[in-house]
């Protein structure tokens, strides 16, 4: 199975949203690098909008990610409560 | 009492359709086949526009917002490296080079981009498209001010930084990033989606930025991984329209397959060579190194292309077809293209140098198979000639790619000991190429890269003629300030001096 990924930020904003990434995926890899955290996972990553907003403790809408993004990979499939990246092999 | 009733906000999908479908009409006052005349001519074929999803379903209120907040963060971080004197927390001056190159090449490629997608999106007739045109129109405007911008604080302490637009259009290694940008704009619709949407965006874009911005935060540059983190956080966006677009090519109809194939071959191998100047980058422009070119081409190109290649065999989309020849690239291009560097550094608006000992250390480390055995002996050479002070420098010009129009400095991918050389003749002429892939992707358009114009034939065209005096006066260049050696360079003096007034009490 192919892995997919997404990079963020390190910073403020992005800590609990890695940490809800990680609550949401177990299967995850998360790769600590200078200014960037980079989280690997094979064939799917879901990120959710409520598992973000109780980490973060305020309302969070799943395109303030833009903000702090700086790659990913896979399909994406967004609707107001999931982003999903996904591989089809 | 009034009761205050949260106001229903529409979901994602219907806010998506309200603020771009709906904004769509169709032509009344001319054929619709007028109004947009470029959509059929390269043959794609397409029966309904509204298949198109842009999967984030960003729509323009939501892209202001978030692209303020970007900007906001963007200049306070530039205001307080410009207050502190940033530049001095660098770890070295020569890590500068890396930045010259990105800002006389790369920031001019932001704003090609720029104009490409504006011109893009008005061709296009589905209001999705368009919608996702304009933004990314408006981001690489964004990302041309916003590095051009950040680097001008070093501008004032540093050579090579004042006259990027003068070296954009005329110096000779900026032509490379230039031709593939014109070469990009000058093709249909479509396939300008396919060579910067899909290949250098998603193929090959995280190559260029993550080691990028990774290389400025461990080398102290404050500055570069602002502008380079506003610009990445824009490129997850580009990477998704790219993909997008292709699927949606591929879904419409199965006569598009051929078409796509063809072009994912070409812009695969443009790009390559294009973003093969960051591997000197990562080997050697670094003074503190991420990670070698080869692990970044690990993870980016072979496991992260692989994973795409895999997803879109559902298509019947092969890899590229020069896929095999980068593999066997990576582990010789960064010592043949700094060999290159070095050798030409008088025509160069930026410092290259001679690796140090531990520098090489770390390269045979690295580059088990290929360092020692082929470019450690090099590279001792050169540095006793530069001893003996007969420093090697090579005043003949360099015959360049007629496709890519690097030198052709590269060898064979199966001999590390032969320069591959290709030539085909069109119409009575000869034509030059530093590989199979560039010489295919010739061969397939000759009426277009005959056109091209090189940089080394413009030396012995007015106004130049022949005198090298005169070429550099033409393209800004300062002898003996901008170019040459690091070692003995005034950047290396004055970075030295200013850093050390800025730790002592002296």
């Amino acid at each position: 199975m192919s892995t997919v990924f997404i990079a963020l930020q390190a910073n403020e904003e992005t800590r609990p949203i890695i940490e809800a990434i990680e609550i949401d995926n177990p299967q995850a890899v998360v790769n600590r690098q200078p200014a960037m955290v980079k989280i690997d996972a094979q064939g799917q990553l879901v990120i959710r909008k409520s598992t973000i907003e109780e980490q973060l403790g305020r309302d969070f809408d799943l395109q303030e990610l833009h903000i702090n993004l700086i790659s990913l990979t896979g399909n994406v499939v967004e609707d107001d409560e999931t982003l999903t990246l996904s591989w089809n092999s | 009492m009034d009761m205050k009733v949260a106001k229903k906000k529409l979901g994602l999908k219907e806010k998506y359709r309200a603020l771009t479908r709906d904004l769509g009409w169709d032509t009344t006052y001319q054929p619709k086949d007028a109004v947009f005349p470029y959509v059929g001519y390269e043959g794609i074929k397409i029966h309904d526009w509204d298949k198109w999803e842009d999967p984030f379903r960003l729509t323009m209120d939501a892209y202001w917002k978030y692209q303020a907040e970007k900007e906001r963060k963007f200049y306070a971080i530039i205001d307080a490296h410009a207050q502190n004197n940033g530049h001095l927390n660098l770890t070295d001056a020569r890590y500068l080079s890396a930045l010259k190159i990105f800002l006389q090449a790369i920031s001019p490629a932001e704003y090609a981009s720029h104009k490409g997608f504006a011109r893009t999106g008005r061709e296009f007739p589905g209001v999705g498209t368009q919608v996702a045109c304009q933004m990314q129109a408006i981001d690489e405007i964004r990302h041309a001010q916003t590095q051009i911008h950040a680097m001008s604080n070093y501008n004032r302490y540093y050579n090579g930084f004042h006259a990027f637009a003068d070296t954009r259009d005329r110096i000779w290694y900026t032509s490379v990033a230039r031709s593939f940008f014109d070469d990009a704009m000058s093709a249909g619709p479509f396939e300008f989606m396919i060579a910067i949407g899909f290949s250098f965006e998603y193929v090959l874009t995280n190559l260029l930025f993550v080691p990028f911005m990774s290389g400025a935060a461990y080398n102290g540059d404050m500055a570069t991984v602002t502008f380079g983190f506003s610009a990445q956080s824009d490129e997850a966006r580009h990477m998704t329209l790219g993909l997008e677009c292709i699927k949606f090519m591929l879904e419409q109809d199965p006569d598009n397959l051929p078409i796509v194939q063809n072009w994912i071959d070409k812009w695969f191998w443009r790009g390559f060579r294009v973003l093969g100047l960051v591997s000197t980058m990562m080997d050697y422009m670094l003074p503190k190194r991420v990670m070698s070119w080869r692990e970044a081409w690990d993870i980016y190109g072979v496991e992260n292309g692989g994973a795409l290649f895999k997803d879109l065999a559902r298509y019947g989309i092969k890899p590229p077809k020069g896929w095999d020849d980068a593999e066997k690239a990576i582990d010789h291009m960064s010592h043949q293209f700094m060999l290159g560097l070095y050798q030409w550094s008088f025509g160069t608006a930026f410092h290259s140098w001679i690796p140090s000992e531990e520098d090489m250390n770390w390269l045979s480390a690295k580059y088990p198979d290929t360092f020692d055995k082929y470019y450690r002996p090099r590279w001792k050479h050169i540095k006793k000639l530069a001893d003996a002070g007969t420093p090697f420098k090579n005043y003949g010009l360099a015959k360049l790619c007629q496709t890519c129009q690097l030198p052709t400095v590269f060898t064979e991918p199966d001999d590390p000991t032969l320069t591959c050389h290709r030539q085909s003749v069109y119409k009575g002429q000869k034509y030059h190429f530093c590989s199979d892939g560039c010489q295919h992707v010739f061969d397939n358009e000759p009426e277009k890269y005959v056109q091209a114009w090189l940089p080394m034939p413009q030396l012995f065209q007015e106004p130049i003629n022949g005198d090298l005096g005169a070429w550099m006066e033409w393209v800004s260049l300062r002898d003996g300030k901008d170019n040459g050696d690091y070692a003995g360079s005034e950047d290396q003096r004055n970075f030295e001096a200013w850093r050390g007034l800025a730790t002592t009490n002296q």
